[in-house]
């Protein structure tokens, strides 16, 4: 008789080595190019940002977990990756308390409400931004560079203003704007990282970029055709939303068709805002709009189970 | 005598119409900009809901029962349209700043509700206390979710600056999505001690 061999144990069968604090880590080494770029044209301010943005979110977390009595998960880097990502996504003016509020603000409101890690519908860091910028619009849309008032491109081109930063200059991130969506080159950096680690896959950011340059392109500004588009791209928070929070694990889509879907719709709505809407900027409107037809997109895009009948 | 006293706990603690019965959304969501809205609209609902609880419990014996929607719409609208002048009059700061939802009163479920589930079935004097009591939780309510949105939105209370000149008022509180927010909490908490209360009893 031979002896059994085989081990009979319950699922999950397949493991994969991928853990939650891996792929945080791997997010927020993602973000370090398009931070450090801010600290370099913002200067110390920004920094100083980063740091108490990144410490209430951590801190809120702790704090919460611990008042609720389940297990601190601080050390997963979850909650740091929504404090630096919150702080890419605030003026480098900002007053001390503005990432204090949004960070508790993410943290609580935003994730542990619903359940925590994977648990939230929206992104954290973006539901901060939105409700910091509806609460304080002065101190969240004044914006400075080399300690000069200025404006960001998206809001010069929609007064029609006739001198525009250079394209170098917008690659570059030497323009206006949120302390981690200026400079395009480090967020590009990070993004081909996330990729080549497989964090996230090209999808998402690939149809939202690509839809909002077509119909950018076609409506235009000034009419169809128009020539600016590709200068467009690399403004406002487009770079930075459709790559690191468009592809947010538990707020955006898991089917694949889902997920182009998901593109389409920010990209969609970023371009009517963009170019019709009041604001200069709509990335993170757009964003949050499509988390909240997750769901809906995910219902409809379930793959048919083996021998299912088309109805 | 007891029955009375039991109506008025009833309506503000045990099943009070917004934080247990969670009806009449569209006035706690709407008017509560401040706590003197809040308690503007709570107090005209309740004069609303006591004038109607009395007069649907006189009529219950009366008053065929298919057609007894439209008698207490009828009923309801009365009284509507009375404390709506009487508004008019009186207090016409608070009658433009409530602006459409007082005459909106006809249509809130809190009113409707009452007149079906207790005014149709009991006597008018707990009938009048049943009003009073979910008129009053009803105010609370409202009073409570104003105040909230009030001092984080506006610095303010019952329009006196509270907080400090320093602190920069969070706008969001103040408009829709802060009703949201503040209803939603408080009733997360309210929830949680009740669960707590039931788990040891």
């Amino acid at each position: 008789m031979s002896v059994n061999k085989y081990t009979v144990s319950s699922s999950p069968h397949i493991r994969s080595k991928d853990t939650v604090q891996g792929i945080m880590g791997d997010v927020f080494i993602a973000l370090l190019p398009a931070a450090i770029a801010g600290v370099w044209f913002f200067r110390f301010s920004a920094l100083f940002i980063i740091l108490i943005s990144i410490a209430s979110c951590v801190g809120a977390e702790a704090i919460w977990q611990k008042l609720t009595k389940q297990k601190v998960t601080i050390n997963d880097f979850s909650a740091a990756v929504t404090g630096l990502l919150l702080a890419l996504n605030l003026p480098p003016t900002v007053p001390f308390w503005i990432p204090i509020v949004g960070g508790v603000f993410a943290i609580i409101v935003a994730k542990q409400f619903f359940g925590g890690l994977g648990q939230n519908f929206i992104n954290p860091a973006l539901a901060a931004r939105v409700f910091l910028l509806t609460s304080w619009t002065p101190q969240m849309t004044s914006w400075t560079l080399d300690g000069v008032t200025t404006a960001t491109p998206l809001a010069l081109l929609k007064e029609g203003a006739l001198q525009l930063p250079s394209f170098t200059d917008v690659f570059l991130g030497n323009i206006g704007g949120c302390i981690g969506e200026t400079s395009a080159i480090a967020l590009l950096i990070g993004a081909a990282y996330l990729l080549y680690r497989r964090v996230i896959s090209i999808r998402i950011p690939a149809t939202f970029i690509g839809t909002v340059f077509i119909l950018t392109w076609l409506i235009g500004r000034d009419g169809m055709f128009y020539s600016n588009a590709i200068y467009e791209i690399f403004t406002g928070g487009l770079i930075l939303g459709a790559f690191f929070m468009a592809t947010d694990y538990s707020s955006s889509p898991v089917t694949e068709k889902g997920q182009y879907i998901m593109g389409l719709g920010c990209g969609i709505i970023t371009v009517v805002i963009r170019l019709f809407g009041g604001l200069p900027e709509g990335v993170s409107y757009a964003i949050l709009i499509m988390n909240l037809a997750v769901p809906l997109i995910e219902r409809y895009t379930m793959p048919k189970r083996f021998g299912e009948v088309k109805q | 005598m007891k029955v009375l006293a039991e109506r008025i706990k009833n309506g503000i603690i045990l099943e009070n119409p917004t934080f247990v019965q969670v009806i009449g959304m569209c006035p706690t969501l709407a008017v509560t900009t401040g706590a003197k809205n809040g308690i503007g609209m709570g107090l005209a609902t309740t004069a609303v809901l006591v004038g109607s609880n009395v007069f649907i419990s006189l009529l219950r014996k009366f008053i065929p029962s298919k057609i007894r929607i439209p008698a207490y719409v009828v009923i309801i609208a009365s009284f509507v349209t009375l404390i709506e002048f009487l508004m008019q009059g009186f207090v016409p700061a608070l009658y433009k700043q409530l602006g459409l939802f007082i005459p909106l009163i006809v249509v809130n479920c809190i009113i409707l509700a009452r007149a079906e589930a207790y005014a149709s079935k009991n006597n008018i004097l707990s009938s009048l206390f049943d009003g009073l009591g979910m008129g009053l939780g009803f105010t609370l309510a409202l009073t409570i979710i104003g105040s909230i949105r009030e001092i984080l939105g506006a610095g303010q209370l019952f329009g006196f600056q509270i907080m400090p000149s320093s602190y920069q008022p969070a706008i969001i509180m103040i408009l829709a999505p802060g009703a949201f927010f503040t209803l939603g909490i408080l009733m997360a908490i309210l929830n949680h001690f009740r669960s707590k209360n039931t788990k040891k009893a």
